[in-house]
């Protein structure tokens, strides 16, 4: 047990209470001092340490609008779509609080996106901080889940087709794979069973998953210290310090961060609001509109799309036909190629890798294609995980990278953000190019360089001349 | 650490006590895990559906719900049937070669895939991933589809086209053809889907 603390009976009522509470539950009091008023971030934080707050803040407005919305809500095929109607007309405010969840959705992948997409600028997955990103790339697993498995519960065209298409893919896995699709919907068919336990698990199981999860990212992140724009360690041991051991180059997270991001959740609610009054389906993006169409089994709508946050993966899906396959094939050949010739490997690793390489042309020869874009559309989630290991830069902010690598993110960003458009097109949306369909060649070619970004990461990351890192960070008092 | 020497017999039971809880909780998750499987109201949902095919004319298709899913009665015309043929080197699989047991039954191993060259009788969902093709049976130039288009089906999911037996055209997304259910001719306009002789 902790020391019992004695207070001065001439102590104001107020300090009289807290000493109370300290006495009895000092692991709050410990708690708020580790990660909030003495929790050292560094001071010169940019725009993009925002969405990291953002996040967590549309995670609590996930929750309290789903918490109201399952008051009202009926999860059975036969009631589902006309419980999110009434919902929308009769339940006072319950278009307001399904608008919330509904554009929360969408605001979460956005701004988790972007919090991703910092970390990629600055290093921030980097030693010691590989864990942290991890937690975060399940985060962003278990996000994508959630995501899918809360669309089906309006229950419209959308919800069901596109719960069809994503359950089915699982089937494409050999031998395994009906069984498991059938265990996932409980039926022959997407029905009212594969209905009730997607509200389970929409509603249940995976924010328990997603909390912990969280906790887990936040823990490990207080634990090693957050990463900043100039990938300096402000806690390292040769990092200056305070008489009292305080990072110069660091500020606490309270007051001074709490207060500098109410600014961005000031500026995020107004965006958010905009869309929610103004524009709550965004021009379909957000809510499709084939999704006020109760779902019927019988007839697929005419364009079935995942909603956007998905479709860039859904592009790598669908550009994986027979001869995607084929230029898989070469690079494997080619990637094997190298590591033979090229590579100081002793003879007996050279072996396994063209015994490895033999058995992966083998089994692409023989399994359906389909099967390969299930495990093109995973690998493109799980190669994220990979990162602190792939990155080889001798920096890792952006800032004192080479120059040309800015233009390689680019590239990375256009890439992904067309295979995210190409996602939401109709087969053929480009027409015909030299007899080819152009917007699958595309969407072939960007998920090859999706790949090679990584891939090739542990190679091109240590190409060029670093610039050099100061010892404090950049920062302007302002 | 302390210095005493580890109690190997302690050790033992303790392994041993592990192990039978693990045993005990994976024992535990097998109910679970079974929950997920089809129910026994479902799995009796799969019972044979009787359809009336008396009113169903030239180039149409009726749809009917067997086990959840569509299943399409198309009257197909002569000239239609006739054409079938002429398809054959542009389709993945045109004799219904491939899975058999599980696309096509012996009784429809044939150039129109059907018991009566006339009637198609076909579960109306794409072997790739589910969607239900729609009907394009008015040939020639039209979007998403060839010029020389004779007729047949187009899954608006991710393209794949098949003929009016429900076979796949090449390089397309889906492996299969669409799938012939088991089904019999009770008399010259009662069909019975769901069932066949052999069963």
């Amino acid at each position: 047990m902790a020391v019992f603390k004695e207070i001065s009976p001439n102590a104001s009522a107020g300090a009289k209470l807290t000493n109370w509470f300290e006495n009895r539950f000092p692991t709050a009091f410990d708690a708020y001092r580790v990660h909030m008023s003495e929790y050292y971030a560094p001071k010169n934080f940019n725009f993009w340490y925002i969405f990291g707050s953002l996040a967590l803040l549309v995670l609590v407005i996930q929750i309290v609008t789903g918490i109201f919305l399952v008051m009202h809500y009926k999860p059975d095929a036969a009631l589902a779509f006309g419980s999110v109607e009434y919902i929308m007309r009769d339940v006072p405010w319950g278009w307001l609080i399904r608008y919330m969840h509904s554009t929360g959705a969408s605001a979460f992948f956005i701004v988790v996106y972007l919090h991703m997409f910092r970390g990629l600028l600055y290093g921030s997955y980097r030693k010691p901080r590989e864990l942290v990103w991890i937690f975060g790339c399940a985060i962003f697993l278990a996000l994508m889940a959630e995501a899918f498995m809360g669309y089906l519960l309006p229950w419209g065209q959308m919800s069901y087709w596109g719960a069809q298409v994503i359950v089915n893919l699982f089937s494409a896995i050999p031998f395994v794979g009906p069984d498991l699709a059938l265990l996932i919907r409980g039926d022959y068919v997407v029905g009212d069973a594969t209905l009730n336990r997607f509200f389970s698990f929409h509603v249940i199981a995976v924010p328990l998953v997603l909390l912990g999860l969280v906790v887990a990212h936040l823990l490990a992140l207080h634990d090693v210290g957050s990463n900043n724009p100039d990938g300096i360690e402000i806690k390292g041991p040769n990092a200056p310090r305070d008489e009292k051991g305080h990072p110069l180059d660091g500020i606490p997270f309270h007051p001074y961060y709490t207060v500098h991001d109410i600014l961005g959740v000031c500026l995020f609610l107004m965006a958010f609001s905009a869309v929610i009054f103004f524009a709550p389906e965004a021009g379909g993006y957000f809510l499709e509109y084939n999704n006020f169409i109760p779902a019927n089994p019988f007839q697929t709508p005419a364009h079935i799309a995942p909603v956007w946050y998905f479709t860039p993966f859904y592009s790598m899906l669908r550009a994986v036909t027979t001869e995607m396959v084929y230029a898989l094939i070469a690079c494997i050949v080619a990637a094997a190629g190298f590591g033979v010739i090229k590579g100081k490997l002793p003879s007996i690793f050279k072996g396994v890798i063209v015994v490895a390489a033999a058995v992966a042309i083998v089994l692409m020869l023989n399994i359906d294609a389909k099967f390969w874009g299930v495990v093109v559309m995973g690998g493109a989630v799980v190669i994220l995980f990979f990162l602190p290991w792939l990155d080889q830069s001798p920096v890792k902010s952006i800032r004192y990278r080479p120059s040309w690598h800015k233009y390689m993110f680019g590239v990375f960003v256009f890439m992904f953000m067309v295979l995210g458009y190409l996602g939401i097109q109709p087969p053929g949306a480009w027409g015909a190019w030299a007899g080819q369909d152009l917007a699958q060649r595309v969407s072939q070619v960007f998920t090859l360089g999706y790949f090679g970004f990584f891939l090739l990461m542990p190679w091109w990351s240590r190409l060029g001349e670093p610039k050099p890192v100061p010892d404090r960070v950049n920062f302007a008092a302002h | 650490m302390s210095d005493t020497p580890i109690d190997s017999s302690k050790r033992t039971w303790l392994i041993a006590t592990g192990c039978a809880g693990a045993v005990g909780g994976v024992a535990t998750a097998v109910p679970f895990v079974s929950s997920f499987q089809p129910s026994e109201k479902a799995k009796a949902a799969g019972a044979a559906v009787e359809v009336d095919i008396s009113a169903l004319k030239p180039d149409e298709k009726m749809v009917v719900a067997w086990r959840g899913k569509p299943v399409w009665i198309m009257r197909r015309t002569p000239e239609q049937v006739a054409e079938l043929a002429k398809n054959d080197d542009k389709l993945a699989d045109p004799k219904s070669l491939r899975k058999p047991d599980e696309f096509t039954p012996p009784y429809a191993r044939n150039e129109q895939r059907s018991i009566k060259p006339e009637y198609f009788v076909a579960v109306g969902i794409c072997p790739h991933l589910g969607c239900s093709p729609s009907d394009r049976f008015t040939p020639g130039a039209q979007p998403s589809l060839p010029d020389d288009w004779p007729g047949g089906f187009l899954c608006p999911c991710h393209g794949s086209t098949f003929d009016l037996a429900g076979r796949v055209y090449k390089n397309k997304p889906s492996p299969d053809n669409l799938e012939v259910p088991p089904h019999m001719y009770l008399s010259d306009t009662r069909l019975l889907i769901g069932e066949d002789k052999k069963a």
